[in-house]
């Protein structure tokens, strides 16, 4: 692959790029499938969807492959949340997170109250990787990557991620008909919608990749099904699907290469100038179609025993899915190759060893390994099958499984198969015109929701950040103290202090004082009018603070109130407009509103403080220690400088800084 | 600034009458209601009764320092005062020492840095607001 993908983009500034991804990717699969830590496990595979989306997007240049980059990183990174979900939980409820563990504690675990869940949500992360339906349109868009990169992670790794985790956790849920349902579910009607998009397309590297689709809808079918035939079945499938996807993917990148276009409808008649690349061609589209004597044969031949075994749809899906394989693989493998010699812009002909290796070495091995299945039964096969399984199949790959059911339904797709090649010139057309396909589909799904994304983003936005500095303070004050009040509510924390000492006159005056002050900042509609009438409050607080024997709380409240009072006039005394308050009515009356819940909850907080019953033992040492220990009668005062000193220091600290920070 | 010859002409009494009531404040502080942060406060309101009067510009070159540049020294007296306790008598930073039977120690000091940390941040924070900076 390595040397395809250096002879393929031979010259191009970022091959190095493009090499480096690649080596970044295998190194994270290795890790996904070798790990034992499912968490280890979602981490490299995490990694395999973030070297997917920097290859992808190769060609950054194109918009296309920009947004088939962020499709595919959106769709398998979103997915892989709920997996992890899907793990947190499991972990939880088997007690670890490594695999080999869990699997030992057998189909226990599918009776726990959480597993539901479990297989919903690594289901979700499994089908969204492995481009199940409906989460299935990010793969043929994926084909905007470079071929080299299609052929290797968009057929034959990275995607089979997801079907390798169903199947790694299959002996622990196997037996749950949730499980079962789900995987068998979604694997037949992803088989379907991908037969239906493969026979509609024109492109060849997008046709390779809805049969893709195809092929990971029948692995996560088969290993929904608890059969050991099944087990082996997807075993096999996987190995010749990887053999014969990758080699046509390779193929499709040289056609495009030599001829100029990927269009399935103009490539004709290149056999005579490429002859190598026909050959290689032939046999991994032979295996595609499962051609007798070819390893892909075994795979149909299992496939059919299974899917006849149950009941219900899948043998007709089966049916026609194979059928609709027969054509790709014709329209793909074979008939760019026939009929007369297509105009092209320069002289097609095969190409360099480097690009012909790989695609002739993964056909061929199709061949050999259906001429000689013993060579992979017992070294492969079987041990994987095993592992899907929880236990020994008992299946020798290479025997006759079926009857004659099994071969009568195998020609059968052979024969539909051809028939609908011969017929795909007009078919196409037919299938193509139905444009309500494009238009509900999940990809257009896909737009509108990252448009409504966007929308919602951008109303937020001019919702919240509003500049208006009123709308701000509001925003805050209100958040600070509903939020406040409401947990005082819920915790059950509102209460009245045991009744103290009756008001005198003088307090109760000082009351009314800063009531009506506080009435006619509201009232007013000149801006200094209300700065006067916010200071009445100011001042009316500290006189009654003084009445109260709180000396220092008052000289501050004073002063802090005379500078603040400076500072306002001194500020709107500059501004270049003297109109009045500029709120209207309604305004007001929402910000009096606001004002009056700041003012009740901060009362109420206050009460629900004093209710509790004060420990003196603080106050009590302080006043005692105050003159011993720190030669002052100031209590106050010697709290500041002397017994919170180093407070006081850090407070100070602060205030300069923000000083030197206006803003 | 509000041109006023009343107010231009007292503005340096006014000033200086309360940074003397805001040092007696602030010296008082230990025994009577006061203190360095009071202190600092009523010294920054006849600094910006002054600026007011007469412009920013003349409180700056009254002020000689920048306000920043006098609540850093604030700062550093207030966090010197502790060294002595730590270097001479191995105890905890801003423990404060007394003079035995004498009302001096370095707790005045510490107090003194706060009056000049609050003085300069008031008015470091007020200034700009009074008028265009000529300074």
């Amino acid at each position: 692959m390595f040397l395809y993908a250096a002879a393929y983009l031979e010259g191009h500034p970022l091959l190095h790029r493009l090499l480096a991804v690649l080596t970044l990717f295998m190194a994270a699969m290795l890790g996904a499938v070798l790990a034992d830590d499912l968490l280890l496990l979602f981490a490299f595979w995490e990694l395999t969807s973030l070297a997917s989306f920097l290859l992808i997007g190769f060609d950054a240049h194109r918009a296309e492959a920009r947004r088939a980059a962020q499709q595919g990183l959106m769709v398998t990174v979103a997915g892989g949340l709920a997996m992890l979900a899907g793990i947190l939980v499991l972990g939880d409820a088997a007690g670890t997170f490594r695999i080999s563990a869990i699997l030992a504690q057998g189909s226990t675990l599918a009776a726990h109250p959480a597993a539901p869940w479990i297989v919903v949500l690594i289901a979700i992360g499994c089908f969204a990787k492995s481009a199940q339906w409906p989460l299935h349109f990010w793969l043929p868009n994926a084909m905007a990557a470079p071929t080299p990169v299609s052929a290797y992670l968009h057929s034959a790794t990275m995607v089979k991620l997801g079907v390798y985790l169903l199947a790694r956790l299959n002996p622990a849920f196997q037996e749950m008909a949730l499980w079962q349902g789900l995987l068998t579910g979604f694997g037949t009607a992803t088989m379907l919608a991908g037969a239906v998009l493969a026979l509609r397309e024109r492109d060849l590297k997008r046709k390779l990749a809805w049969s893709t689709v195809v092929a990971l809808g029948t692995l996560v079918a088969l290993i929904g099904i608890e059969d050991p035939l099944a087990a082996t079945a997807a075993v096999v499938f996987l190995l010749v699907h990887a053999l014969y996807k990758a080699s046509l993917f390779l193929i499709a990148g040289i056609v495009d290469k030599k001829a100029g276009t990927r269009d399935a409808m103009q490539l004709r008649g290149l056999a005579r100038r490429m002859p190598i690349t026909a050959a290689a061609a032939l046999l991994a589209g032979l295996s595609m179609a499962g051609a007798p004597g070819f390893i892909g044969a075994f795979a149909k031949d299992l496939l059919f025993t299974v899917q006849l075994g149950v009941p219900g749809l899948l043998p007709a899906v089966a049916l026609v899915v194979n059928a609709a394989m027969v054509v790709v693989a014709g329209v793909v493998a074979a008939r760019p190759f026939m009929g007369k010699p297509m105009e092209t812009r320069d002289v097609a002909k095969d190409p360099p060893p480097a690009l012909l290796v790989a695609p002739i070495v993964l056909a061929t091995l199709g061949l050999v390994f259906g001429m000689a299945p013993h060579l992979i039964s017992a070294a492969i096969i079987e041990p994987a099958a095993g592992a899907i399984l929880g236990r020994p199949t008992g299946i020798a790959l290479g025997e006759k499984q079926g009857g004659t059911v099994v071969m009568t339904m195998s020609f059968a797709a052979l024969g539909l198969g051809l028939l609908m090649f011969l017929g795909w010139r007009r078919l196409q057309p037919t299938l193509a015109g139905q444009t309500w396909l494009d238009t509900y589909g999940p990809d257009a799904g896909y737009g509108r929701a990252m448009r409504a994304v966007s929308a919602v983003a951008v109303a937020l936005t001019r919702r919240v950040q509003g500049g208006s500095l009123r709308g701000y303070l509001a925003a805050s004050l209100a958040l600070v103290f509903a939020g406040a009040a409401l947990v005082l509510m819920a915790r059950g924390g509102l209460a009245l202090p045991l009744p103290g000492p009756w008001a005198g006159p003088a307090q109760l005056a000082l009351a009314a004082v800063i009531l009506a002050g506080a009435l006619a900042a509201c009232r007013l509609r000149a801006l200094f009018g209300q700065v006067m009438a916010a200071a009445l409050v100011g001042f009316g607080v500290g006189i009654l603070f003084l009445t109260l024997g709180a000396a220092d709380l008052a000289f501050t409240q004073f002063t802090v109130e005379i500078l603040a009072i400076v500072l306002l006039v001194a500020i709107l005394a500059r501004l270049p407009f003297h109109a009045p308050d500029a709120r209207r009515a309604p305004e007001r009356r929402r910000d009096a509103l606001l004002a009056a819940g700041v003012g009740a909850a901060g009362t109420a907080i206050l009460l629900a403080v004093l209710s509790v019953p004060f420990d003196p033992f603080i106050t009590e040492w302080m006043g005692q220690a105050a003159v011993p220990e720190a030669r002052g009668r100031n209590v106050v005062n010697v709290i500041i400088v002397d017994f919170r000193a180093l407070d006081t220091l850090g407070e100070i600290a602060v205030l300069l800084r923000r000083a030197g920070k206006p803003g | 600034m509000l041109d006023s010859l009343i107010l231009r002409a007292s503005a340096r009494y006014v000033l200086w009458a309360c940074v003397a009531l805001s040092v007696f404040v602030l010296l008082r502080g230990h025994n009577e209601p006061g203190g360095g942060f009071i202190g600092g406060l009523i010294g920054a309101l006849g600094f910006v009764f002054h600026a007011l009067a007469r412009g920013p510009a003349a409180t700056r070159r009254v002020l000689r320092l920048d306000p920043l540049a006098w609540g850093g020294i604030g700062l550093l007296l207030a966090a010197g005062s502790g060294l002595p306790a730590l270097l001479l008598h191995a105890e905890p930073l801003l423990t404060h020492q007394w003079m035995e039977g004498l009302p001096i120690g370095t707790a005045i000091p510490f107090d003194i840095g706060v009056y000049l940390v609050v003085l300069g941040f008031a008015l470091a924070f007020v200034l700009p607001f009074l008028g265009e900076d000529a300074a």
